[in-house]
């Protein structure tokens, strides 16, 4: 009798997740759908406006350093990439960080938003990689920017 | 203890133990994505699943009993913890454990949710746990300790132990903070026994850890310091309504470290040391886990949601 109770609340506890996973999930997931199709619209980015001036002034400590580029490129493919693409163009989990307003934010206002993550568009606050992590993973995004957009910044790191 | 039961128990920690472990390193070291995981077995911090992953774990603790006429154990439990949304996860425990010289038993099952309470960083980040378990008091896979819970409530045997169900309601605040790669965790919890009689019991657990390298290398790699994250952790109860403190109670500190691989797996070690005589002498734990990517979007296919 109790491993029928057992069995009937497991079941139970299991349609839960299902539901969760299937419908929860997906109103998540058409939040960040409706943020893929406005991928070309300012809008998109609206939170790099909201990163404080004070973060926005930070210095990268790792600017144009290619190894730090290279370490980036690695922690991107692991923790960013599945959302962001291979090639931070973007999927439907997340926007493009090639476009011009994520590759002329500073590099301060792009570690803000690396720290704090977007909660309710469904990207996960980034600050349980160490400081320096995070420094490596913005000078990979913006070894990325595409020459008409630099000034004075060496050629992106292809890795 | 005579020699040969003492010999049976450690023959059956080795089989209990270590046969699992050398079968979890021989899929460790392969491919690529490197999970992020704190070291703790008992303590939150504020982070959670990443949206749409899934992460699967094995967790084991074997535990020592100080009576000459109680027998060691071995508790086990798996864990599946899925990502709802970037501020909500949610989590499905089954709990088992043998004693030795005695049985193995299912113990029941936890059903646990976390919730981000804010959107942005901050020095303190609080975490909302609540949980529902429904299990017997033959559960030894001790994830915390609550009310006076003691190290002699262990010593009946399995038939005893399993005929009293408990449905209990948990809720916890998780504080974490993140400072220069440090973090510290502080997880204050209460327990209801949902049986109108009994009290509400009190639980502590603190955490405090860091990677060994904060700056990543620039070439994949198993063994380099930044997939290793060390620390300690300390919990233990803090009595009930009808009788709040320190006493009649265990505590319990214990070094931990993880092993955050390449291929999305992540090895904990931990070795937990009773503070006093109400306490476990020992609980040596290891546990782990793989995460499990994009299972959230494969699901939603499988049962008709948009893609």
């Amino acid at each position: 009798m109790t491993a029928l109770r057992d069995s009937f609340s497991i079941a139970v506890l299991f349609a839960i997740g299902v539901w969760s996973v299937a419908f929860v999930g997906d109103r998540s997931a058409a939040q960040n759908n409706d943020g893929a199709v406005l991928k070309q619209n300012s809008s998109t980015h609206v939170d790099l406006k909201k990163a404080p001036q004070k973060a926005r002034e930070r210095k990268n400590p790792f600017e144009s350093d290619p190894q730090a580029a290279l370490a980036g490129g690695k922690l991107f493919d692991q923790h960013c990439a599945r959302c962001h693409g291979k090639k931070a163009g973007g999927t439907r989990y997340g926007v493009s960080l090639l476009n011009e307003e994520v590759q002329q934010a500073t590099p301060g206002t792009l570690f803000w938003v690396l720290t704090n993550g977007v909660v309710r568009r469904g990207m996960p606050v980034w600050s349980k990689l160490p400081e320096p992590e995070r420094w490596q993973i913005v000078t990979f995004l913006q070894s990325l920017a595409p020459q008409s957009l630099k000034t004075g910044t060496p050629d992106p790191v292809r890795r | 203890m005579q020699p040969g039961i003492r010999n049976k128990s450690v023959r059956g920690m080795v089989l209990h133990l270590i046969t699992p472990l050398v079968c979890a390193l021989f899929f460790l070291l392969s491919s690529f994505v490197r999970a992020q995981e704190s070291p703790y077995i008992v303590t939150y911090n504020h982070y959670l699943e990443e949206p749409g992953s899934l992460e699967v774990e094995y967790f084991s603790t074997f535990g020592t009993q100080r009576g000459s006429g109680s027998n060691d154990f071995h508790a086990f439990w798996m864990e599946f913890e899925y990502g709802a949304t970037a501020w909500w996860t949610t989590e499905l425990y089954l709990d088992g454990q043998t004693t030795f010289n005695d049985s193995t038993v299912f113990t029941g099952f936890r059903f646990e949710n976390r919730f981000r309470l804010l959107q942005h960083e901050h020095l303190v980040n609080p975490v909302l746990y609540i949980e529902y378990e429904q299990i017997s008091a033959a559960d030894k896979i001790l994830k915390e300790v609550e009310g006076h819970d003691v190290e002699s409530d262990y010593a009946e045997s399995n038939a005893v132990l399993r005929s009293e169900r408990d449905h209990e309601l948990e809720l916890k605040l998780l504080l974490s903070s993140t400072f220069k790669g440090w973090n510290v965790a502080v997880n204050p919890s209460t327990t209801k026994n949902l049986s109108p009689s009994e009290p509400w019991e009190f639980a502590y657990a603190i955490g405090a850890s860091r990677p060994l390298a904060l700056k990543a290398l620039p070439n994949r790699c198993n063994f380099c310091l930044e997939n290793f994250v060390a620390g300690v952790e300390m919990y233990g109860g803090l009595g009930d309504t009808q009788s709040a403190g320190l006493h009649n109670t265990s505590h319990y500190l214990a070094p931990v470290v993880a092993w955050n691989l390449p291929s999305d797996w992540t090895l904990r070690l931990s070795s937990g040391f009773g503070l006093n005589n109400n306490s476990h002498r020992l609980l040596l734990r290891w546990g782990v886990s793989r995460e499990f990517s994009g299972f959230g979007e494969v699901v939603r296919r499988l049962f008709g949601g948009r893609t």
